[in-house]
């Protein structure tokens, strides 16, 4: 064995066993800091995992970009996904004033909310872009309360590590950590344009995250659940996306 | 005789295979909307820039092909962003070393003499001759081959990181201009698969003239190090 090939070996060896003592450290910090998404398993884990931890180190409190006013799309475009059920036509046909959203889970106060209940609360409002997976955008202004604001009201316990959050059929569910539902941007909508929102973009409540994708903006917003145990949720993936074979984090 | 480094093959691999799939997942992600927009924002209701020519994998793509494809959105992305990984992380590695052990300089930067069109047009019509591989190009990179892999290294593998970044509605919170120097998101995604495109385009190129000058040679400086003289001119 030569020098060169010696010294090869043990600067590789060094650098092997320096990554592999790297890599158990960051798996102790990552768990520790909450950087592990719940859909970290499998063949794609690791490249989600990278992905979360690095948005969460870098983006945790940033702000989404927002548009001047003469930028809000003129024709903006929605994906028609209007519960067809019987159960939300009555609700439509009563302009909605039976519509609630029910806040419960780790909370000091469980609450059940009506419209008019989210309106009293202090609003605020962003002209935001929201983008689809497929590809297309668009700009929109977005009223409603924050929901920090809603949890604060309900009283979060200190062990609560996610918020879950359903659509008006059960089967549509999401859940954020609580970095993304403690975040500004985050509004639970009830406007959109100066007017209500309208039943196609989701109305009459829909949680609007501008610094994730479109499929995390869950339309018909009818009931969220704050959870120190995401697992217990479905198949414990996070959401409905991984189940059906999509990120759970779609900041990207 | 030694002709490509430990680090530069293993890099070049990597990067070959995250390449692939990238390209495997963006065409399926692209087949969602086939539609192509300048600006910020761009759907179904706003004039497009580019409509490709297929049909698209959602029925709310108005195509004139009567037919919706197959769609596989949700490994295709699961997938291109974690080959994004790859790819991004590699060429981290080959920087490093492209810079600090002088490779780029050596090997990559064409010498003074060839700074000159002379010298791209000398090389060019000998190509076009038919002259695949000249004395010596098994061992090192003609002004051609340097250009080639100057720009894909230092303009198109950075634009298409950049693009897809501007693409993240969370990276952008934090790094705004990243889309708005581009135009907006829009822009950025139609950056992208134009980049995209070129890299495909190199890719092709790359194997043809490879297969060309020597497929077992070329492939095995580059699996094992060693290039072996062979009947080809070296």
């Amino acid at each position: 064995m030569n020098a060169l090939s010696r010294r090869k070996l043990i600067f590789g060896g060094v650098a092997a066993a320096a990554g592999l003592g790297g890599l158990a450290a960051a798996d102790r910090f990552a768990k520790r800091y909450g950087l592990i998404p719940p859909d970290s398993g499998g063949w794609s884990g690791p490249g989600e995992t990278l992905t979360y931890a690095c948005q969460r180190v870098l983006t945790a409190r940033t702000a989404a970009r927002e548009f001047p006013r003469s930028m809000i799309s003129k024709k903006p475009f929605a994906n028609e996904v209007e519960p067809p059920t019987e159960h939300f036509k009555q609700l439509a046909a009563g302009g909605f004033k039976d519509w609630r959203l029910v806040v419960d889970g780790t909370v000091a106060r469980p609450l059940v909310l009506s419209l008019s209940d989210l309106k009293s609360m202090p609003m605020s409002s962003q002209i935001t872009e929201i983008a689809c997976e497929e590809g297309w955008s668009y700009v929109a202004e977005w009223i409603g309360t924050p929901l920090s604001n809603v949890l604060k009201e309900a009283g979060i316990l200190p062990q609560s590590q996610y918020v879950v959050y359903y659509g008006v059929e059960k089967w549509a569910w999401e859940s954020i950590d609580m970095a993304d539902a403690m975040h500004p941007n985050t509004l639970v909508t009830l406007g959109m344009n100066d007017g209500d929102l309208p039943v196609p973009f989701g109305g009459p409540l829909r949680l609007r995250l501008p610094r994730q994708l479109g499929y995390k903006s869950l339309k018909y917003l009818h009931h969220i659940t704050v959870t120190d145990n995401i697992r217990k949720f479905g198949q414990g993936l996070g959401s409905i996306d991984p189940e059906g074979g999509y990120a759970w984090y779609a900041g990207i | 005789m030694r002709r490509h480094a430990a680090l530069v093959r293993v890099t070049h691999w990597l990067t070959f295979v995250a390449f692939v799939a990238l390209l495997i997942s963006g065409c399926e992600i692209v087949i969602s909307h086939p539609r192509f927009y300048w600006g910020e924002e761009g759907n179904v209701n706003t004039r497009p820039l580019i409509v490709l020519p297929i049909p698209a994998s959602r029925d709310t793509v108005p195509t004139h092909y009567h037919y919706v494809m197959p769609d596989q959105n949700g490994w295709s992305r699961y997938l291109h962003f974690e080959a994004a990984w790859v790819a991004v992380l590699t060429g981290l590695v080959y920087f490093v070393y492209g810079f600090f052990s002088g490779h780029f300089r050596r090997r990559l930067l064409p010498s003074r003499q060839d700074w000159t069109w002379r010298a791209y047009r000398g090389r060019l019509m000998k190509y076009l001759r038919g002259s695949w591989s000249e004395p010596g190009e098994g061992f090192s990179y003609n002004v051609l081959q340097q250009s080639a892999y100057l720009v894909v290294i230092f303009i198109l593998f950075p634009l298409i990181i950049w693009t897809g970044l501007a693409m993240s509605p969370s990276f952008t919170s934090a790094f705004p201009a990243t889309a708005a120097l581009l135009g907006g998101r829009q822009s950025a995604r139609t950056i992208h698969f134009f980049v995209s495109c070129l890299l495909l385009l190199f890719l092709l190129v790359h194997i043809t003239m490879v297969s060309l000058s020597g497929f077992r040679s070329r492939m095995g400086a580059m699996i094992v190090g060693t290039s072996r003289k062979s009947k080809e001119v070296e």
